[in-house]
């Protein structure tokens, strides 16, 4: 008898609980617990780093910043701005201009050109670096190329410096201009501009009063976009010797012991950084899209003379095989012998070696296997946190969604390097966030970096395919019997699989060649797959690094077929 | 087949309010409609039924049993959604299953009855279905069928009908008052459609803002409407402003505009044996209460609009300063045209007195 009376009384206890409109915040509890361990607390430690000194808190290390004694800093803070701002204008040129054509015009080679312009996504940054350096670098394959035809003393050109670094730029961030400004161009009603004509307008006053104006919002975008992971980049400044940007200064000022400095200049570049994360939420909430037309015909115009025709495949023929020309040159090198190649235009002699050691050479097959393992672990947590965040912010009503979301996708927004340096300065010493373990220096440390840094992946892809589901479709689930795990488990989790999916597998090869954060906290016993192609690169064992790459390379390319085929073509805007 | 009784139930959003005190005493068996127009708070207490919301105030009893704040999921109740929400990774015969496999039921029986309930909405030969492979009016039947299949207590339909094309609705409307019928299931009816409602019900709740109007049969609510509202949602009905002028026994003298006198009947009204003389009130009176020629209650007017539907000829007309609606049945009469004089008069049982 009392034993039933204590039944009830608990059942009340729970289901009063459970009743409770507070109960939510119990619910997203463990959300918010991680992104304060792993986001919050290591930025607060930066922070507390760079301002505190024995003598207690002073800001004494950001007046150094600033000082005009040693400019230093502001002359990367400024290199870094202007680097980015270059970027910004180049990739939006070529991109929006790419998409003009492709969008508009019919030629010989559209299609192909179409289909390879997406290459650069496929490109790993390191190893796009690696390869731009291989082709048009001081000793690379493209220079020497000309130097022997014209028979000249030095190279006529070399990819180097502040250039180089915005060549790779465009190169490798123009498809954010592509993407946006294409599907922009798609959904832009050609009768807009029939209409403009028949008003008595000319091409150049439909450009500037139609077109431009309706592509503004995605033009906007992408160069907030742009800019932000120009700030973030530091591997093209790395390969082209640029130490004067922010990212290089921090890892310079790591290197050379100079720790608060270092977590100064992280918090001043997290700044920034989180500033266009806020300014592009901000743009992105009040951006409207103005066309209102449905069921749009879009017309290419087709190239009828024929100087316009040769022009056009002579074009697309360029653009094939600058954008082919990475790839290939990795495939190339990826069969030289090491240490043979030295001043030849390519390499002599060729061997089928470094494929077979890959799989087989103990030390070679070790950093794939660290980098497999590592990713595995990091995405792992990141399907556990993406899933039960994505369901969160969309299913429940609950006050601080907005700066939950932001919370989210701060991580993406701040550089590799910060990432690295806050963890550093966070998990260094035992805490409570790392169950009282030093986390650096053991093989924990890089997965929670991958996890970090690729903690908004899973959660966007599947907050998408969640909005696409009606709730309804849950409650009919629930009105038939079934309790909320039932219910998750059989309508939520298969209806919002695909998205789960293509998060997943763009975060496992991401996670794979993460270079960034990985070169400043791995540990010689759990070496990543990046770290190890630096190194190799270093050593000249061209070949072995480049077999590496192209492994990478495969594994993208493969991961994009697949979460194209799972999304029905909407993957592109996730990366 | 359990009975549904609300106690004083209210809802309310923030500080804005859903639903106010509602009071219902479903019968086991009966169909129940909750009609009115959108943003009336039928959906919301269709939705405290089910578990979806819990009451701010009022208790929900299923039979004598308190349900106030149960789980959806712990109720037993069958529900019908305005867009189906079927299952789209499922196929027809997984999503009719789906209330069997949560009850743990075995193969052999589940195989058994969903293909009992694919017949009984005729869907024999659709089990292998996708559900992108339906048409509307399949997909409403399947959604039925996954609602009924689970031998609920009580069914639960919002607005089930209002996805479907006119011709399709008619149909399904006569569809889902028949599996009623047969099963003699609880229902309770979400709708803004009189029509639906009244071919429907055995009984209906009309509501507005929140705020229950009037509880009763069909006949009820369209021959007796509590107020204003009432009567001139459903159906039509032409309400004059009046004042009660002089009461014998059951007659009542009604004053309209202009010096207009009509004779009702304490019968006839919404507020009964209360009346007083000098009381303002309204008189409704439907279109087709209204007779051509002399006779009690006569009018003079002219008229301002005809209408030929075929079943009827509708004319508007203009008596002193009212605009009434008159409808007269088809019977091959002389129709009349606009600006032409017209006498009408109005039964004592065509008027209805109703309040504020």
């Amino acid at each position: 008898m009392s034993g039933n009376q204590d039944v009830v009384m608990k059942e009340n206890w729970w289901s009063r609980l459970t009743r409770s409109k507070y109960f939510v915040y119990v619910l997203i509890s463990p959300i918010f617990l991680v992104l304060l361990a792993y986001v919050i607390y290591p930025f607060y430690q930066t922070f507390l780093q760079s301002v505190m000194t024995e003598e207690g808190a002073t800001f004494e290390n950001y007046q150094r910043f600033f000082g005009l004694t040693s400019t230093a800093n502001l002359e990367a803070l400024w290199t870094s701005i202007y680097i980015s701002v270059i970027s910004v204008i180049t990739c939006a040129i070529v991109g929006v201009t790419m998409a003009f054509l492709m969008e508009r015009y019919e030629f010989p080679g559209r299609r192909i050109l179409s289909v390879l312009i997406l290459v650069p996504m496929a490109l790993p940054p390191l190893v796009g670096v690696l390869s731009f350096t291989f082709l048009y670098g001081e000793s690379g394959i493209i220079p020497r190329f000309f130097q022997a035809l014209f028979n000249l003393d030095s190279v006529p050109f070399a990819l180097k410096g502040v250039v180089g670094v915005i060549v790779v730029h465009t190169f490798t961030m123009y498809t954010y201009f592509y993407l946006t400004a294409a599907a922009a161009i798609k959904g832009l009603d050609p009768s807009l501009e029939e209409a403009a004509t028949s008003l008595g307008s000319g091409r150049i006053r439909i450009w500037l009063k139609v077109i431009l104006p309706m592509l503004t919002p995605s033009l906007v975008a992408s160069s907030l976009l742009v800019f932000m992971i120009s700030m973030a980049s530091y591997t093209a400044p790395l390969m082209f010797g640029v130490d004067r940007t922010m990212t290089m200064q921090i890892y310079l000022s790591r290197t050379n012991g100079n720790l608060d400095m270092a977590a100064t200049q992280s918090t001043i570049l997290s700044i920034v950084s989180i500033s266009f994360l806020i300014l592009m939420r901000w743009y992105q909430g009040r951006r409207n899209f103005q066309n209102q037309s449905k069921g749009i015909g879009v017309h290419r115009t087709e190239l009828r003379s024929q100087l316009a025709k040769y022009l056009s495949m002579a074009f697309s023929f360029i653009g094939v095989i600058i954008l082919m020309l990475p790839i290939l040159v990795l495939v190339l090198i990826s069969f030289s012998v090491d240490g043979e190649w030295t001043v030849q235009i390519i390499p002599t002699s060729y061997t089928l070696q470094h494929y077979i050691d890959l799989f087989t050479d103990e030390r070679t097959w070790r950093p794939i296997w660290n980098s497999l393992q590592m990713s595995f672990v990091a995405t792992a947590g990141n399907i556990l946190f993406g899933v039960a965040a994505a369901y969160a912010l969309v299913r429940m009503r609950f006050k601080g969604k907005v700066f939950l979301d932001i919370l989210i996708m701060v991580p993406w927004a701040l550089p590799g390097t910060v990432v690295a340096v806050n963890l550093i300065a966070a998990f260094s010493e035992p805490n409570v966030f790392s169950f009282n373990q030093v986390l650096i220096g053991t093989f924990w440390i890089l997965p929670l970096a991958y996890f970090v840094r690729h903690l908004p992946l899973i959660f966007r892809s599947t907050s998408a395919a969640l909005m696409q589901m009606d709730e309804s479709v849950e409650e009919a689930a629930r009105s038939l019997g079934a309790n909320w795990w039932y219910t998750f488990r059989r309508v939520v989790m298969p209806m919002a699989f695909s998205g789960i999916l293509a998060g997943t597998l763009l975060a496992l090869v991401q996670g794979i060649g993460e270079f960034v954060a990985s070169i400043l906290i791995y540990s010689t016993s759990t070496m990543p797959l990046s770290v190890a192609i630096f190194q190799k690169m270093y050593a000249f064992q061209f070949g072995t690094a480049c077999a590496y790459g192209v492994l990478q390379i495969v594994l993208i390319i493969l991961v994009l077929f697949i979460s194209q085929k799972l999304t029905d073509g909407k993957a592109g805007a996730a990366i | 087949m359990k009975n549904v009784r609300l106690e004083t139930v209210s809802k309310m959003f923030g500080s804005a309010v859903g639903v106010e005190n509602v009071d219902i005493d479903v019968k086991p068996g009966e169909f129940f409609t909750f009609l009115g127009p959108s943003g009336c708070g039928k959906t919301t207490t269709l939705r405290m039924i089910a578990g979806f919301y819990f009451p701010t105030k009022g208790k929900i009893y299923f039979d004598n049993r308190d349900v106030t704040t149960l789980q959806p999921n712990k109720r037993n109740i069958g529900m019908v959604f305005q867009n189906y929400a079927l299952f789209p990774h499922m196929t027809v015969f997984e999503n009719i299953a789906f209330g069997l496999e949560v009850r743990k039921m075995s193969k052999a029986v589940i195989k058994e009855k969903v293909e009992r309930a694919q017949k009984l909405v005729h869907l024999e030969k659709y089990g292998a279905r996708k559900i992108n492979e339906l048409s509307g009016g399949q997909q409403q039947r399947v959604a039925l069928a996954r609602a009924l299949v689970i031998e609920p207590d009580i069914l639960l339909l919002d607005e089930p009908l209002s996805n479907l094309d006119a011709k399709l609705r008619e149909e399904t409307r006569v569809e889902i008052k028949r599996l009623q019928v047969e099963l003699g299931v609880t229902t309770i009816y979400v709708t803004h459609d009189q029509t639906e409602a009244m071919t429907m019900s055995d009984r209906i709740m009309v509501m507005k803002e929140g705020v229950v109007q009037q509880i009763g049969t069909p006949q009820e609510i369209y021959n007796k409407p509590t107020n204003h509202f009432v009567a001139s949602f459903i159906g039509e009905s032409n309400v004059l402003n009046g004042e009660v002028v002089e009461i014998i026994e059951n007659s009542v003298k009604v004053k309209l505009e202009d010096h207009i006198f009509v004779q009702g009947s304490i019968d006839q009204s919404a507020n009964g044996k209360n009346l007083t003389i000098g009381e303002k009130i309204k008189c409704s009176i439907r279109p087709e209460a209204v007779f051509e020629g002399p006779g009690v209650n006569e009018l003079h007017g002219t008229i301002q609009l005809v209408e030929f539907t075929g079943v009827s000829i509708n004319y508007v007309v203009k008596v002193g300063s009212n605009i009434m609606k008159v409808m007269i049945i088809n019977k091959g009469n002389r129709i009349l045209n606009r600006g032409d004089s017209i006498t009408l008069h109005v039964p004592v049982n065509g008027i209805y007195l109703i309040g504020e």
